[in-house]
C-alpha cells in the first residue's frame, strides 16, 4: 500500500528525516515511536503533504502512485488521513459544514452522489455514536473551544466520517486521559479491516495496550534504526531510549 | 499642473456648476431646504475637493472622481421605466414596502399588500420638505454639519431630494422598509440624495438600503442620511452597496440617538468602484446602544473606506464597532473609526475591533483608531488586525478533500461570518450569505438579474 524508499526530508535547510525506508500493507498497524525530536511528526505530516518541508531524496509510492506530486485534498480523497497532533481551531466554520464539504468531496471523487442534508445527518448520528462525540461539539465551529481530548476525538470521528485507507495518527494519545483514550483506541480499532493500514505515531507504549500493532519502529534522528514486533514497544516502556541510543554510538 | 491647482481647477468647474444650476435649484427645490445652499456651498468652496491632504479623508483622494464630466440633473425625470421587467431586489421572503429612488429622486412603488401603520411617513423628501416643512426644519442640517466635511456640504448645496421616513411615537414597524437606490441615466451622471429618518420615542423601524448601478455610465453618488432616533426607540439601518466599477459613492449617514435608545448599523459593501462610507453617532442620552458593523469586499482597483464617529456624550452608553474587510487583487481599503468619549460620559462601554483578511501582496488595507477619552471612568478598547488567510487551518481543511479554492472560500466565508450574524433580518442575513457566496466564488454578487459587466 505504502512504500517509502530512502526518504529525505529538510525544513529550511536543517534535514530533519536521514533515509528512512517502510513498508506497509493493507491491514498492517506499524508503530512508530521515538524521542522527541526524532522526526516522527515530520513523516506523518509529509505523507498527509504538508508544503512546509522539501523532500531533498527518495521516493513515497501511495497505491502504486508516486505520492510526492500529488495535492493534499488528492491524498486525502485516495485514501490518506491524518489525525493532526494539534487539530486546528477555525472559528466560523460550523462542523457540519465542514464535515459535509468533505464527505461529498470524496463521494465526489469516487463518482457517488452528494448526501443531502437530511442523509448526511444519519450518517454523522452514526459515527457520533463510535466515539462518543457530544452533540454540542458539532454544533459548533471546527475545533473551536474543543479541550484536547475533545480534539482528539473529532480526529477519529473525522477519520470515521471519511473511512480512510491509510491512517496516520500523529501522537493522537496525548493529552487524552485514561477514559477518552479507551474511546479513541475502541473508535480506531472499530475501524480496522483488512483492507486499511494505520501509522501509530506515539511517544508511549500506553496507546499500543489498545491499538496492538503488527510492527514497531524506533525513529532516532530522522532514521528507523529498529524494527519488531509489538514486544520492542513493551522494551522501551521499562528501558527507555537510552540503551537504543548507544545501540547507535549516541552519547547519552 | 500640480495637485493644488488641478485640485482650484476642479472646484471652480463645480462652482460654476453651481452657479449655472443655483436658479433652477431655488425654484424646484423646496423653501426648507433653499434656505441652507448659500452657505453650504461656500463651505464646500472654503474646504475643496478632499484629498489625502484632509486628514479625515487620508486615504480617500476624491479628485480623481470629480475630473470626469458630470451631468447635474435637477429635475425628476418622468416615471418612464419598467421597473419591474429591468429590476427585482430580490430579498426572497421579505414581504415588505419597497421603495425606490432613481439617480436621487423617490418613486413611490407602493406594495398593496403591505400597509404601513398609522401615521408612518415613507415618502418623498421634496414632497415632504414643501407640504410638511414644520417636519423638516426641526431636523434638517442639524446634523450633517457642512463646514465638516465638503462632501456633506456639496450634498447640502444640490440636494432637493430623497426619502422621508417618519416613525411617530410608540409605533413600531414590524415588517422592514426596503429602500433600493438606483443609478440609471443616460450620461455619465452626479447623483445627489438626501434623506431624513424621525424615528419618535418609543418606536421602531428596520431599514434595508440596496445601492444599485443599472447601467455602465460613470457615476457620482454623493447620499447623505440625518437620523434621529428618540428615547426607548430603535433604528436598524441595513446598507448593501452593489454598485459597478465606474461608481463613487459616497455615503455618509448622521444618527442623533436620545436616551434609552438603540441603533444598529450593518453596511455590507459588496462591489463598487470607490465607496466612502461616513457614519457619525452622537450619543446624546443615558444607556443608549450604538452597534456599527461593516463588512467589505474588495478585487480589482475597487476603494472601500469606511469612516465612523462615535460621540459618547452622556453617561451609561455601549457602542460597538467591528469593521471587517476582505481585499483581493489591488484593491485598497481604509478604516478609521473615531471614539470620542466627553468628559460627562461616565460608566461608558465602547469597543472598537477592524479585521482585515489581504489575498493578495498588492493589496492594501490602512487602519486608524482613534480614542479621545476625556472621562475617568470609562472601559474602551480598539483593537486592529491585518494578515492572509490562515495556512494551518487551509492545510487542515485541504487534508480532509477539500480543494485548496474550495477551502479558501470556506476561510473567506468564515472571516466574513461574525458580521454578517449581527444581521436580525433572517431572510435578509440568509440573503447576504448567498450574495458573499457568489461574490467570493468569482460570480459577481449581484442581487438582480440585470446584466451589467463588471469589466469596467
Amino acid at each position: 500500500m505504502l512504500s517509502i524508499k530512502n526518504l529525505c526530508v529538510s525544513i529550511e535547510g536543517k534535514e530533519i528525516l536521514n533515509g528512512i525506508n517502510l513498508e506497509i500493507k493493507p491491514g498492517e498497524i506499524h508503530a512508530i515511536m521515538g524521542p522527541n525530536g526524532s522526526g516522527k511528526s515530520t513523516l506523518a505530516n509529509v505523507l498527509a503533504g504538508r508544503e512546509d518541508y522539501e523532500i531533498t531524496a527518495g521516493e513515497i509510492t501511495y497505491m502504486g502512485e508516486d505520492l510526492m506530486e500529488m495535492a493534499p485534498e488528492d491524498r486525502a480523497r485516495k485514501g490518506i488521513f491524518l489525525s493532526f497532533q494539534y487539530p486546528v481551531e477555525i472559528p466560523g466554520v460550523p462542523m457540519v459544514n465542514f464535515l459535509k464539504t468533505a464527505v461529498n468531496e470524496h463521494r465526489k471523487f469516487k463518482g457517488e452522489k452528494p448526501l443531502t442534508a437530511g442523509e448526511f445527518l444519519k450518517v454523522m448520528r452514526e459515527k457520533k455514536a463510535l466515539v462518543e462525540m457530544d452533540t454540542e461539539l458539532t454544533n459548533r465551529s471546527v475545533n473551536e473551544g474543543f479541550s484536547g481530548g475533545e480534539k482528539k476525538k473529532n480526529e477519529i470521528f473525522q477519520m470515521a466520517l471519511l473511512e480512510p485507507k491509510l491512517s496516520i495518527l500523529d501522537e493522537t494519545d496525548s493529552g487524552l486521559d485514561i477514559d477518552a483514550l479507551r474511546t479513541v483506541a475502541h473508535g480506531v480499532n472499530a475501524l480496522r479491516s483488512k483492507d486499511n493500514a494505520t501509522i501509530v505515531v506515539t511517544h508511549y507504549q500506553r496507546l499500543l495496550d489498545y491499538i496492538v500493532p503488527d510492527h514497531v519502529h524506533v525513529l532516532l534522528k530522522g532514521r528507523i534504526v529498529k524494527s519488531a514486533g509489538k514486544e520492542l514497544a513493551l522494551e522501551l516502556e521499562e528501558k527507555g531510549y537510552d540503551w537504543i541510543k548507544k545501540e547507535n554510538g549516541e552519547q547519552v | 499642473m500640480n495637485a493644488v491647482t488641478e485640485n482650484n481647477d476642479l472646484s471652480l468647474r463645480l462652482t460654476e456648476q453651481y452657479n449655472t444650476l443655483r436658479d433652477s435649484l431655488k425654484e424646484s427645490g423646496a423653501p426648507v431646504l433653499n434656505i441652507h445652499r448659500q452657505k453650504a456651498f461656500r463651505d464646500f468652496v472654503a474646504q475643496g475637493i478632499p484629498t489625502r491632504k484632509v486628514e479625515n479623508y487620508k486615504y480617500t483622494n476624491l479628485q480623481p472622481a470629480f475630473a470626469k464630466e458630470f451631468d447635474f440633473p435637477v429635475r425628476k425625470s418622468a416615471n418612464d421605466f419598467q421597473l419591474e421587467e429591468k429590476f427585482k431586489c430580490d430579498v426572497p421572503q421579505i414581504n415588505t414596502h419597497v421603495v425606490t429612488m432613481r439617480n436621487g429622486w423617490f418613486y413611490a412603488e407602493a406594495n398593496e399588500a403591505v400597509q404601513l401603520p398609522e401615521g408612518v411617513i415613507l415618502d418623498s423628501f421634496e414632497n415632504v420638505a414643501r407640504t410638511r416643512p414644520d417636519l423638516v426644519e426641526k431636523f434638517y442640517g442639524k446634523l450633517a454639519d457642512t463646514s465638516a466635511d465638503a462632501m456633506v456640504a456639496l450634498n447640502t448645496a444640490f440636494a432637493q431630494d430623497g426619502y422621508f421616513l417618519y416613525v411617530p411615537k410608540n409605533v413600531a414597524v414590524e415588517q422592514p422598509l426596503q429602500i433600493i437606490n438606483l443609478l440609471q441615466a443616460p450620461k455619465d451622471t452626479y447623483v445627489t440624495q438626501r434623506n431624513l429618518i424621525v424615528v419618535e420615542e418609543g418606536a421602531e423601524v428596520k431599514l434595508i438600503l440596496c445601492d444599485h448601478t443599472l447601467n455602465l455610465q460613470n457615476y457620482f453618488f454623493n447620499n447623505a442620511t440625518e437620523a434621529f432616533i428618540g428615547s426607548n426607540a430603535s433604528l436598524d439601518y441595513y446598507t448593501v452597496q452593489n454598485q459597478h466599477n465606474k461608481a463613487v459613492s459616497i455615503n455618509s449617514v448622521f444618527v442623533h440617538q436620545e436616551q434609552d435608545s438603540h441603533l444598529t448599523s450593518n453596511t455590507v459593501s459588496l462591489h463598487g468602484g470607490l465607496i466612502r462610507n461616513n457614519l457619525r453617532v452622537e450619543l446624546d442620552g443615558q444607556n443608549c446602544e450604538a452597534n456599527m458593523f461593516g463588512l467589505s469586499f474588495l478585487d480589482r482597483k475597487q476603494h472601500v473606506d469606511n469612516f465612523t464617529q462615535i460621540i459618547h456624550g452622556q453617561p451609561h452608553c455601549e457602542s460597538n464597532q467591528l469593521y471587517k474587510n476582505v481585499l483581493d487583487d489591488e484593491s485598497t481599503g481604509a478604516f478609521s473609526g473615531r471614539i470620542h468619549v466627553k468628559r460627562d460620559a461616565q460608566k461608558t462601554n465602547a469597543f472598537q475591533r477592524n479585521n482585515n483578511l489581504l489575498l493578495t501582496d498588492k493589496a492594501q488595507m490602512q487602519t486608524k483608531p482613534q480614542l479621545i477619552i476625556e472621562a475617568d471612568d470609562v472601559k474602551c478598547s480598539h483593537g486592529a488586525t491585518i494578515g492572509q488567510i490562515d495556512e494551518e487551518a487551509l492545510f487542515y481543511l485541504r487534508s480532509r478533500g477539500i480543494e485548496e479554492k474550495q477551502a479558501r472560500l470556506i476561510m473567506m466565508n468564515a472571516f466574513s461570518y461574525e458580521v454578517v450574524q449581527t444581521i436580525k433580518v433572517e431572510p435578509l442575513r440568509d440573503r447576504i450569505n448567498e450574495l458573499i457566496e457568489r461574490r467570493l466564488s468569482g460570480d459577481v454578487g449581484r442581487c438582480h438579474e440585470c446584466a451589467y459587466q463588471c469589466d469596467c
